[in-house]
């Protein structure tokens, strides 16, 4: 399909994209730049119940010449990107550090986050892939940076800067051996590249190194290393945002790519994955047991929860394709979740120490309650959302046969329950240092609210996201 | 004379190896950065060298390349800036120097 016609599909994306500029136009006139955060979250709902023109139960459509394809795939992670970013969005209206001379670009950053994180979902050609992932890469620097005065953000920006450099880099090597050995860089024409082809061996290395950049994105072991950094320096709503976001459409993409271009040698990546899930699950929940600071342990936890959705990916099965979709959905709820109570106590206490917990019913009965829910869905306890996630996960590796798997899973899931557990003994046995009231203000309250109602819903009504996830997957 | 496609990839591949044990043994940020900037030439000679013997429409690989230019230009930018900032409230540009966060 050529551009102008691509047009009528494409305007979600749009009004997504003026609402950004407009935004950033917004900026100059008024003075409190709050309302440009309020304008953010209504052109992010806008965009997430946009009418879309054309029914996508048939074909997908491949719009712009294929370079981007819209399906019903496309559309979940898309209503799913923005729903992260408005939640995000609403709890950095009232984040403490943000100064208001720099709060509008940040709104303007967000909004278009969004869009690359959307091209993320919809590429199906190899140099879509490659610049919808840098878009996000360099836009997620930029935020991680965007406290001027903290020594600490510039660090941890740095690292994350040379970390993924390095891996997207390493990522396009990839590509540029699969184009080479296909003659073509779209995904399905890669397809039909068989075992008995002259470049069978180039296409595995190609692909190993493609998993680099990509494992990168979604932190999996060994390429985790920039996330506890990033998660602890970047600002809180940002960490919340880096810690669902972009993993959820490095999973996407993932998904997307050995579905559609790699399914004929599945029997080769899925042992290779299987390693890295275990590997990276357990590097994450042995070292999130020793953290003392919640955003590094939230931190370690969100590397161990890749770990699981890993699992979903390498099984490649009828239960983990559209687990690893609902295990995403429940993991935004929850970890956006508990990000914004660390939002609300880190406003008073101006502390992200673990210590700064220790009797938080007391001083906050409603925070406490809410951070607990989260931790358990974070544990994978019913009837929270994370539960259903991993019943789907775990399922499908069963089902695979992948047993070893199963038992790996299930052992860190024990491990995982002791830090999480950790956090709820501290709010609710141990006695308090600092008597402060803490405040709740209006955008956070809200933001807790739906984030709550979320991870319940998830875990009580599974069965509407599941169908929300089949027609996404047409199954 | 026509130069053979292996030589090419030969080429890219010893471009490549370089790149990485440049990040791997680099001190200095700046050096990191030249380094990566090596990768992403090899990717460079591979897309042209490719797009010349097997590619299907000749332009794929260049327009490719064009892109990965202009990419590594928008990254150079910002890790320079983020170095710029990093220098002037650290002095150093070493990075077993810059050790705020640690596990």
């Amino acid at each position: 399909m050529n551009a102008t016609e691509s047009l009528r599909y494409f305007l979600p994306e749009l009004f997504l994209l003026s609402g950004a500029l407009i935004s950033l136009g917004l900026d100059l006139f008024v003075r409190n730049k709050k309302l440009v955060g309020f304008f953010a979250v209504l052109v992010l709902l806008g965009t997430a119940v946009f009418p879309q023109v054309s029914d996508l139960a048939g074909k997908p459509l491949e719009l712009f010449y294929g370079f981007f394809t819209l399906d019903a795939y496309t559309c979940f992670f898309r209503v799913l990107t923005v729903l992260i970013l408005a939640a995000t969005v609403l709890i950095s209206i009232s984040y403490r550090e943000l100064s208001p001379s720099e709060e509008g670009e940040y709104y303007t950053l967000l909004l278009l986050t969004g869009f690359g994180l959307i091209l993320m979902a919809a590429s199906t050609n190899l140099l879509m892939i490659f610049l919808s992932v840098e878009f996000v890469s360099l836009m997620s620097y930029i935020l991680t940076g965007f406290l001027r005065k903290s020594h600490k953000a510039k660090e941890a920006a740095m690292k994350y800067l040379l970390y993924g450099s390095a891996a997207s880099g390493i990522m396009l090597f990839g590509m540029s051996l699969v184009f080479g050995a296909s003659g073509s860089l779209e995904l399905s024409i890669i397809r039909n590249l068989s075992a008995t082809a002259p470049f069978y061996g180039v296409t595995l290395i190609a692909l190993i190194l493609f998993l680099v950049g990509l494992g990168f994105k979604i932190s999996m072991a060994p390429f985790h290393m920039w996330a506890p950094d990033v998660y602890e320096a970047a600002p809180t709503p940002v960490a919340a945002f880096l810690t669902v976001a972009p993993k959820a459409l490095g999973f996407a993409l993932m998904m997307r790519v050995l579905s559609t271009g790699f399914l004929w040698i599945n029997w080769k990546w899925s042992p290779l994955l299987m390693g890295l899930s275990i590997l990276t699950m357990t590097v994450g929940n042995v070292t999130a047991i020793a953290q003392t600071n919640i955003k590094r342990l939230l931190a370690y936890s969100s590397i161990a929860q890749a770990g699981y959705i890993l699992m979903g990916v390498c099984t490649f099965n009828e239960t983990g394709v559209p687990g690893v979709l609902i295990y995403l959905v429940a993991y935004a709820f929850t970890n956006l979740g508990a990000f914004t109570v660390v939002i609300m106590v880190s406003n008073s206490t101006k502390s992200d120490e673990l210590l700064s917990y220790a009797g938080l019913a007391k001083r906050a009965p409603f925070l406490a309650a809410s951070l607990t829910v989260f931790m358990l869905s974070l544990a994978g306890i019913p009837p929270l959302a994370g539960f259903i996630g991993k019943f789907y996960v775990f399922s499908s590796a069963i089902q695979a046969g992948y047993l070893t798997l199963a038992v790996a899973a299930a052992v860190n899931s024990a491990i995982a329950a002791f830090y999480y557990f950790k956090v709820v003994r501290l709010m609710y046995l141990v006695p308090e240092e600092t008597p402060e009231k803490i405040p709740y203000p209006l955008p956070l309250t809200l933001a807790l609210g739906l984030l709550l109602i979320g991870t319940f819903a998830v875990g009580l009504a599974p069965s509407v996201f599941i169908k929300a996830v089949q027609t996404a997957l047409f199954v | 004379m026509i130069i053979p496609l292996e030589h090419y990839l030969i080429f890219g591949a010893v471009l490549f190896t370089i790149g990485i044990y440049g990040i791997l043994v680099r001190r200095n940020i700046i050096g990191i950065l030249i380094s990566i900037e090596m990768i992403l030439n090899a990717v460079n000679v591979n897309l042209v060298a490719f797009s010349r013997s097997t590619s299907a429409s000749p332009e794929t690989g260049q327009i490719f390349a064009i892109f990965v230019i202009a990419l590594a230009a928008a990254a150079a930018v910002v890790g320079l800036a983020l170095v710029l900032a990093l220098f002037r409230v650290r002095k150093t540009v070493l990075t077993d120097e810059i050790t705020l966060l640690k596990w």
